[in-house]
């Protein structure tokens, strides 16, 4: 390893709150999203535990709880899906992985603003309170869904929890956008301004790829909601009208004329569409790595998977009108949101194929990250071969609304990326902890929950081609849908066991964490950057050195080297091919 | 031309943006890649921070124009003839007013400029003062960041002075949609100008406590720039307002 000057921007700090708690570290900071996620996941799972416990007994009352109320229920699936989306999906694989590890990943010292990445973390746990708080208020929690559609979400006297509640939420997300974009600014500029010696775009490990891009699509995506944002809150408190047309409630009017609600559903899904990449992405940058890693192969077709995550990221912002299919636009406009959906198809399979690619007569080594990324791609193909289903206007319409959406983008988007984030946890667990995972935990956790996922998932496809409507808090006296009860009924055990299987990753993780066996400095026979330094990384990441990159990330099984792996910082490697 | 030349010395220009150091980016082999080795590489790094943070402010900006323009061409339902009609009602700017304001703001960006290329100076010349013996003189410098804050807050308070005078002519925030779009538009930008005066009264304050003068020179220079978009922004919703209304 080469070496020039040992700089960092701030030493290290002794204290304890500076050390664990405002620290500067990126390290710290990773960690400090990763479990904010980690209690933000185990609230959203709760939540839905709850939904799934009232779609099958919907009188039952619960301890502590009581009868979950239909304003209730529309209550826990806002709050589930908000929490998920925005402080599981969005938080733990770009700000918490992406913080800890694009740094030492490109051979940097730390992100390129430290204390702004510090105010980034701060304002997400502020918005994560908020949010939560909106529980206690009076009123409770805001029913209008994660998706906000006005004119629900800007009157305040349109349901239980649109009062303060539904302030706090629009207050959540906002803060949540300027952290984001504090994140997105430090991620951009990290990576275009740190990068070591040697280290090129092109030599750059796929998952900094994904966190560049993920980066900037936050950065152009979440100033958009945060506008969106404040026309709500101006609407719903100084009596404007941007959302809100004439609307007399209860023989009331409400005193707004002329707001448009489809302008929330642009503003918003311009928003919401990147969102779903901004979760995805982070996690194909893990699968990618993974499969590499444990298929002793390099990744295959590096380039084509740059330009493929590029090609995702940019239609990704010229698609949103697909959300929109029944809000009466012209057959003109969603034809073309329709045929730009289905183009995202193409790079999806571009990167599908080389996954496969990269297994195809490997040496694979079926451990817990590999299994956990394999399960990524079955997900991620499960659900995105119903994609191009709702991206037709003449299918979308009778699946509108109905479970099969449910079914589609849980898979595609939800699971497919908590398995990115399982992946990665594992994958990583040695580097950020110094110790392992426990093999058997993993690998019982992993089949529990690949089929648990399955059970509860595919079937809502079928409950939404027989025409069951989502968000419906209670089916059981309507006729047509009573037959669907098994299923429903089945959904809800599968989820109970798959949701009770997440205590055995919770226990391998604190286990692990202390009791672990020691982890070497490169337990996988990897060969980025971050497996050249130290177990777990010193302050600096390399010990007062930066690495100088002579390779690209993948280079296993390569021919006339030493061993079946090249690290990037091995010159002698270079030389041998 | 430069490539027409047989020989082409690039030197970067103080004041210009240029910078102290030649621009090598990481990983090029060109730079040392080391994270943090000097003031040039860290308001190299500060310039690129301000640029790809623009890239929000635009879109939020742009965002809240789109809606603009989305609701000004959106028919509204009329309980009183049972149809849908055109209520656009444009909101009436006081023209006099916002263009004392801009030329105000004009001014500010000009002072900043100045103001930035005075702390570069300074910042080049730090060397040679610390230099035993050597003195160039007592240059105290026109207190142009001072002057550049204090013409930010007469912007502001013409906005506000503005707004008092659309009050005045009936137009407040809910009155129509066209009056709600001029006060968040002229608000929001109101804030990001604030933002800015804030950070240059750090500036100006943190040179009281002795800072680096090359630290104090970074945190002028991307304000400055900042600053300068802050202008051309407002010169691009003031426009916009107009000629849309």
């Amino acid at each position: 390893m080469a070496t020039s000057a040992p700089v960092h921007a701030h030493a290290a700090p002794q204290g304890f709150i500076r050390r664990y708690v405002f620290s500067l570290d990126h390290k710290v900071i990773g960690l400090q999203y990763y479990f904010l996620a980690l209690v933000a996941v185990f609230v959203g799972m709760f939540l839905s535990l709850l939904m799934r416990i009232h779609l099958i007994w919907p009188t039952a009352i619960l301890p502590g709880i009581g009868e979950i109320k239909p304003e209730t229920y529309l209550s826990l699936l806002t709050m589930h899906g908000t929490i998920m989306v925005f402080f599981v999906l969005t938080t733990a694989p770009q700000s918490g992985f992406g913080n800890y590890f694009l740094p030492i990943q490109i051979g940097a010292p730390d992100m390129a603003f430290p204390v702004l990445n510090m105010l980034s973390f701060w304002t997400t746990f502020a918005a994560f309170v908020v949010l939560v708080s909106a529980f206690f208020v009076s009123g409770g929690a805001p029913l209008h869904g994660w998706t906000g559609y006005a004119p629900l979400s800007a009157l305040t006297n349109s349901g239980p929890g649109e009062q303060l509640g539904a302030d706090l939420w629009i207050t959540s997300i906002a803060l949540f956008c300027v952290a984001s974009l504090m994140g997105a600014l430090n991620f951009i500029t990290t990576i275009l301004d740190l990068r070591a010696k040697g280290m090129t775009m092109m030599r750059m490990p796929l998952t900094c790829w994904a966190w560049f891009v993920t980066a900037i699509l936050g950065l152009l995506a979440f100033g958009v909601l945060l506008s969106a944002g404040i026309l709500l809150l101006l609407d719903r408190n100084l009596g404007t009208s941007f959302y809100v047309p004439l609307v007399v409630v209860n023989g009331q009017p409400m005193g707004h004329r002329g707001g448009s609600p489809l302008l929330w559903q642009h503003l918003f899904w311009f928003f919401g569409h990147p969102e779903v990449y901004i979760a995805i992405l982070p996690g194909m940058g893990v699968t990618s790595q993974v499969l590499s890693t444990f298929s002793r192969k390099p990744i295959f077709g590096y380039k084509a998977m740059v330009y493929a995550i590029m090609a995702i990221g940019f239609l990704g912002f010229v698609v949103w009108g697909h959300h929109m299919f029944m809000s009466g636009m012209s057959p003109y406009s969603a034809f073309a949101f329709s045929i730009m959906t289905m183009l995202i198809g193409v790079p999806s399979a571009i990167k599908t194929f080389n996954w496969l690619g990269t297994i195809h007569n490997g040496r694979v080594r079926f451990q817990s990250p590999m299994l956990y990324a394999i399960g990524f791609v079955s997900l991620f193909v499960s659900g995105g071969l119903s994609g191009p289903f709702l991206a037709q206007p003449v299918l979308d319409i009778p699946l509108h609304d109905t479970y099969f959406v449910v079914g589609h983008f849980h898979l595609i988007m939800g699971v497919a990326a908590i398995f990115g984030i399982f992946a990665a946890t594992c994958y990583w667990f040695p580097k950020m902890f110094g110790r392992m995972m426990n093999e058997t935990l993993g690998r019982v956790h992993f089949v529990i929950t690949l089929i648990g996922t399955y059970a509860i998932f595919m079937p809502m496809h079928y409950l939404g081609m027989a025409g069951q409507t989502r968000r419906y808090s209670q089916f059981t006296e309507v006729p047509y849908m009573t037959r669907l009860i098994p299923l429903q009924t089945f959904m809800s055990y599968a989820a109970f066991i798959t949701i009770g299987a997440q205590l055995i990753f919770l226990i391998n993780l604190f286990w692990s964490m202390f009791k672990g066996p020691k982890a070497s400095d490169n337990p996988w026979e990897a060969t980025t950057l971050e497996w050249t330094t130290a177990t777990p990384p010193p302050h600096d990441n390399f010990g007062g050195h930066t690495p100088v990159v002579h390779h690209g990330p993948y280079e296993y099984s390569v021919p006339g080297a030493a061993k079946d792996y090249v690290m990037q910082t091995d010159p002698a490697g270079a030389a041998a091919h | 031309m430069a490539s027409l030349s047989p020989v082409t010395v690039s030197v970067p220009e103080a004041g210009h943006g240029g910078g102290s150091t030649p621009p090598h980016y990481g990983g090029d082999g060109g730079g040392p890649g080391d994270g943090y080795p000097d003031y040039g590489r860290r308001l190299r790094r500060a310039r690129l921070g301000l640029a790809v943070a623009l890239a929000p402010i635009l879109m939020f900006f742009v965002s809240l124009a789109s809606a603009y323009i989305v609701r000004q061409g959106l028919p509204t339902f009329d309980e009183k003839s049972n149809t849908y009609v055109r209520d656009w009602n444009p909101t009436d700017l006081p023209l006099a007013m916002l263009l004392v304001n801009t030329g105000l703001l004009a001014a500010s960006s000009l002072t900043a400029e100045l103001a930035r290329r005075q702390i570069t100076r300074q910042a080049a010349l730090a060397p040679v003062r610390s230099i035993p013996g050597v003195s160039l003189g007592s240059e105290t410098g026109f207190p142009w960041l001072y002057v550049t804050v204090l013409l930010g807050a007469g912007f502001l308070v013409g906005q506000w002075l503005a707004w008092q005078e659309m009050a005045n002519r009936g137009y407040y925030l809910a009155t129509n949609a066209s009056s709600s779009f001029v006060y968040l538009l002229t608000a929001a930008h109101g804030i990001h100008l604030a933002g800015g005066a804030v950070v240059l009264l750090y500036a100006a304050v943190v040179s009281l406590f002795h800072k680096p003068i090359e630290a104090r020179r970074i945190v002028v220079d991307v304000t400055a720039w900042y600053w300068h978009f802050i202008f051309l922004l407002w010169v691009g919703i003031f426009a916009f307002l107009w000629f849309l209304r």
